[in-house]
Formats: structure tokens, C-alpha cells, sequence
């Protein structure tokens, strides 16, 4: 089984950059494939300077881990949890401050079992980057999370990235991508669709949709000279061109464009 | 091709420091795996009380049904049992128990979480060798106090048995530990880890001189008992425990302290092998 195929990616340090795309795009495989737990067929990869399949301990020490997989082991508390885990690396981040960073203070001596979904997240990141990642993978960080968990989540996480950490993020937050990422890339079938800043990403430049009502009913057109189209709408129409609208696709718009879902939709209007 | 390369800028302060700090020692890394898997295993009341109790009602239940002793050797089987069960009572929480938690620890996420770390597999095990030793201790202390109390068992007299029934308790926990981790490693899931490892455990009670004296089981038995750990852990406890003249029942009149300890090492490098081999943190549908 081919799960991605053609990803070809260059990751600066410090950077934060996020996958994005919709569940089973092959964005888990590609994250999993980078952190060394999962093999490949085929391809060259290179994370801080070796072979994430034949890496040793030294390089694991230099990154880490968020899977997407939430913690549901829970007999430990919160500060059991990140300290044991701070043991395994040669230069840790003190439990308590990371403890405090991801916002479960109060919750340092409560069982991992008594926490929300939401919470144990939280413990998902504290342990993550309690042994001091130069690189870290967060695979879907929010998903479960309220809005203002999130909120709050991504100042944790652009803290970090202030601080030099190189982050690699997957989500299928569209907002999240925005929010966080210096550069994301739109990966859909196992392919990277498209590569840029999530401004590049939402583009002015493209094409805009042109709608309006015709004797034979509602029209649409898109088109990269939009007024020059309402122009000649305009002198057809002899005046007013009934319940016209001009938009430009936004940057949600423009992924769903490249992860193919919307394409029959926008067919089916041109058509009407 | 995927690359994360350094930036003009770089990050040298931080590179040099990761470079000057070494990894923990695997002592030390093992130690604190073992402490986690003991709190967890405590903060499980029930999981405590059954696992401790359970040497405790089958001694107290066969020393009700058996009566008589072994062959006019003088041992009653009341006492002939002891060692079977405390045997059957150490493989249950190293072999099942270990194979159950390494199946548990996949479907919690555990082993995901693990793998993101520089932790050596090795470490892991070791934890998962030290609760396993430390429970069987605590069976062990359970059913001799119970032994002593009420069916007339005599601790060991000497030294020499003393040392016996170290040697063969530690060598019987971490063999059979290593064996659960190797099953542990093969079963797919924890729903079916218990059926899984429960048939060759109590398959082996069965024929290894557990519930019956091992010398009037049929000779075919016997000998594929004897292939397995569990006969010869229940005959070195029987070599601790109870006296020599019940070397008069015994198959081959002689303890073999020797082929006891070689069957156990022989199974011990065996696993590792097979764990070595067979283990990945995390296990992937597709390959």
C-alpha cells in the first residue's frame, strides 16, 4: 500500500510548518516516517543532519514527540507523568516549569485518569517537550480541544517556536495552519498539493467567481479579469445585472480547491 | 527529500549544549521505568489484592482436598503443592501478566509515547523485570506464610536452600518475564492477550507437576514438560522447600540443580532473541 508518494519538502530550523489536509491525506505517515517509527520504501530524508531509520539515541534525545494518539494510561499524576519522562533525556526542561507551560498547574498531583480529554492533551505536550526538543512534531496537538483550549494552546506553541524550536505540525485546521505556521503545505492522496506561506496559500491573485442571474437563471463564471466580465455583463444586461456577485475564494475556499473536494461542486454551478 | 537544515542564523548555543549532555545511564533509565510500573501496578487495589490472594486460596483449597503423603516419603502433598503453586503462581504474573501489560501498554498509547524518547528497549524490559520480581516476591512471602501456618511447611533450613530458592525464583521471574514480553510482543491486542497467553500457561500447570506429582503424570507428558520453564522452576522449589528424601518420587532421583538453571538460561536467551527481534514501539496494520 501506498500511503504518500512525491512529498519533497525543505524544513529550515526555527521554522514552524504545519501539514494540511484532510484525514487519510498521509500526513500521520509522512510525521511518523520523519520521527524514525515507521519505515520507508523508497526516498531520501534528512532531519537535523541524519537518517530518521537509522538514527541513534543522540538524534532521538534532539526531538520530540506528540502522536496523535491521546494518553490513556492513568494510574500516574500529571508531575509522575512528565518527570519520569524528563529521566529519559540528557537535558531536560524542569517538569514543573513545563507543567506550568501547558497550563496544568493545579493539576501536577491529579491522576491522568481524572483528567478531561482536553487536559491529558496538555500532558501529551508537556511530555513532548519536557527533554528540550530541537525539533518537535506535534501531530493533530488540538484536535478535541474548545476553542479557547486552542487559544491557548497556540500561545504555548508560538512560545516555543520564539524560544528556536524547530516545530512540524499536521492538522486539519485550517485556522490552525494560519495561526501557527511560518509555511504549510496542502497535502492531499499523498501528495503535497501546494507549498507556501498561508497568505501565498489564500492568494488575491487567483482567480475570482463572477455570479449573477440570467433570464435563464443563476450564472457563474470564473475569471481572472472579473471587471472586464462585469463590464460586458453590464452592457448586455442594458443597466443593473441582476443579483450580481464578484468573490474571491478565500484561503478555505483555496484549500478545499487543492484537496479536490469542492471541484464537482463548483462544476455543478458553472453549469446551472 | 525532506530536510530540516540549520539556518544561517543557527542555533550553535543550543546544539553545543545538547552535544555536552550525555544520555542517561540504562541503569538509571531502568530503575525509573521499574518505579513507574510499580506505582502503576499498586494504584490498582483490586489488581493488588487478587493477584496476592490467589497462591493464598489455592493453598488453603488444596490443603483441603489432598490429604496423605507423597509415595511413603514423609511429605505430605499439601507440602509437595506448595512449590507447584507458588511455580504457577510466579509464571501467571510474569508470563500472562508481563504479556497482558506489554499488549496494554500498545493499546494505551504507552509504547507510542515511549518511542519519541531516546529510552532503549532494553530499559523497558528491565522495568517490566523489576515489577514482575517484586510481585512474585510478595506471592512468594504470601504462600510460604500461608504454608507455614496452616499445612505444616518448613522454611528452609540451610543456607545452601536458602540460596536454591533465590536463585531459582529470580532466574524464574526474569526467564518467564522475558518469555510474557516475547508473547506480548506476537498478540495482537489486550482483548486477546489473555486468551493467548492463559492456554500455554495453564496447559504447562497442567503437565509440569503443579496440580499433580509430577512422577505419575504419563512419561510423554513428562518429556514435553519437560521442553518447558515451568517443570523445572517447580522442581527447584521442591529442591528448596521440602525434604531429600522425596527424591525417592522424583522422575530422575536427583534435583538437577544444573539442567534446571540450563532449561531456564537456554529460555531466557531465547526470548531475548525473539524480543530483540520482534519488537517495535509501535505496530503498523500495513506491514
Amino acid at each position: 500500500m501506498i500511503a504518500i508518494d512525491g512529498i519533497d519538502l525543505e524544513i529550515d530550523r526555527g521554522e514552524v510548518f504545519a501539514l494540511l489536509g484532510p484525514n487519510g491525506a498521509g500526513k500521520t505517515t509522512t510525521i511518523e516516517i520523519l520521527e524514525g517509527n515507521r519505515r520507508r520504501d523508497a526516498g531520501e530524508i534528512s532531519v537535523l543532519g541524519a537518517d530518521p531509520a537509522q538514527a541513534g539515541r543522540e538524534w532521538r534525545a534532539r526531538i520530540g514527540v506528540v502522536p496523535q494518539t491521546q494518553t490513556e494510561a492513568g494510574e500516574l499524576t500529571v508531575r509522575e507523568m512528565v518527570a519520569h519522562f524528563s529521566a529519559y533525556f540528557p537535558d531536560p526542561r524542569d517538569p514543573d516549569e513545563v507543567i506550568e507551560a501547558v497550563g496544568l498547574g493545579e493539576q501536577a498531583r491529579t491522576r491522568l485518569r481524572r483528567l478531561s480529554g482536553g487536559q491529558r492533551r496538555r500532558v501529551d505536550v508537556a511530555v513532548g517537550i519536557v527533554g528540550q526538543p530541537e525539533l518537535l512534531f506535534l501531530d493533530e496537538p488540538t484536535t478535541g480541544f474548545d476553542p479557547q483550549a486552542r487559544r491557548r494552546f497556540w500561545e504555548l506553541i508560538a512560545g516555543l517556536a520564539d524560544d528556536g524550536t524547530t516545530i512540524l505540525l499536521t492538522t486539519h485546521y485550517l485556522d490552525e495552519a494560519a495561526a501557527l505556521a511560518g509555511r504549510v503545505a496542502v497535502i492531499a492522496g499523498g501528495r503535497v498539493v501546494a507549498v507556501g506561506t498561508p497568505a501565498d496559500l489564500g492568494s488575491t491573485d487567483a482567480a475570482a467567481m463572477v455570479c449573477w442571474q440570467s433570464t435563464k437563471g443563476p450564472r457563474s463564471v470564473r475569471t481572472a479579469a472579473p471587471t472586464d466580465c462585469v463590464m460586458k455583463l453590464a452592457r448586455e444586461a442594458g443597466g443593473e445585472v441582476p443579483g450580481l456577485t464578484v468573490t474571491r475564494p478565500s484561503l478555505e475556499d483555496r484549500y478545499l480547491e487543492l484537496i479536490g473536494t469542492t471541484t464537482s461542486a463548483r462544476r455543478d454551478g458553472a453549469q446551472r | 527529500m525532506i530536510t530540516t537544515q540549520p539556518s544561517r542564523a543557527g542555533r550553535t548555543a543550543s546544539v553545543s549544549r545538547t552535544a555536552s549532555a550525555r544520555l542517561p545511564s540504562i541503569v538509571r533509565v531502568s530503575l525509573v521505568r521499574g518505579i513507574v510500573e510499580i506505582k502503576q501496578f499498586t494504584r490498582q487495589r483490586e489488581y493488588v489484592i487478587f493477584t496476592f490472594a490467589l497462591p493464598i486460596i489455592l493453598l488453603v483449597l488444596f490443603g483441603q482436598i489432598f490429604h496423605g503423603e507423597v509415595d511413603h516419603t514423609g511429605v505430605s502433598f499439601r507440602q509437595y503443592f506448595i512449590a507447584g503453586i507458588i511455580a504457577s503462581g510466579l509464571m501467571s504474573t510474569t508470563f500472562v501478566g508481563v504479556g497482558v501489560s506489554i499488549a496494554a501498554d500498545r493499546d494505551d498509547g504507552t509504547l507510542i509515547r515511549l518511542a519519541g524518547t531516546p529510552l532503549q528497549p532494553a530499559a523497558y524490559f528491565a522495568g517490566k523485570a523489576i515489577l514482575a520480581i517484586v510481585i512474585s516476591a510478595g506471592e512468594v512471602a504470601a504462600a510460604l506464610a500461608t504454608g507455614v501456618a496452616l499445612l505444616g511447611l518448613h522454611l528452609p533450613a540451610t543456607p545452601a536452600r536458602w540460596l536454591t530458592l533465590g536463585w531459582v525464583l529470580v532466574l524464574a521471574s526474569v526467564t518467564c518475564t522475558m518469555l510474557g514480553i516475547a508473547a506480548g510482543c506476537l498478540v495482537r491486542s489486550t482483548r486477546s492477550a489473555f486468551a493467548v497467553l492463559n492456554l500455554p500457561y495453564l496447559v504447562l500447570s497442567f503437565i509440569s507437576g503443579v496440580y499433580f506429582v509430577f512422577a505419575r503424570l504419563p512419561a510423554g507428558l513428562q518429556h514435553v514438560a519437560a521442553i518447558f520453564p515451568l517443570k523445572w522452576i517447580c522442581q527447584g522449589l521442591r529442591s528448596a522447600f521440602l525434604p531429600d528424601r522425596l527424591l525417592a518420587a522424583e522422575p530422575v532421583h536427583s534435583w538437577e540443580h544444573g539442567r534446571i538453571a540450563l532449561v531456564l538460561v537456554a529460555w531466557l536467551v531465547a526470548s531475548l532473541v525473539v524480543c530483540v527481534r520482534t519488537f517495535r514501539w509501535q505496530r503498523h496494520p500495513d506491514r
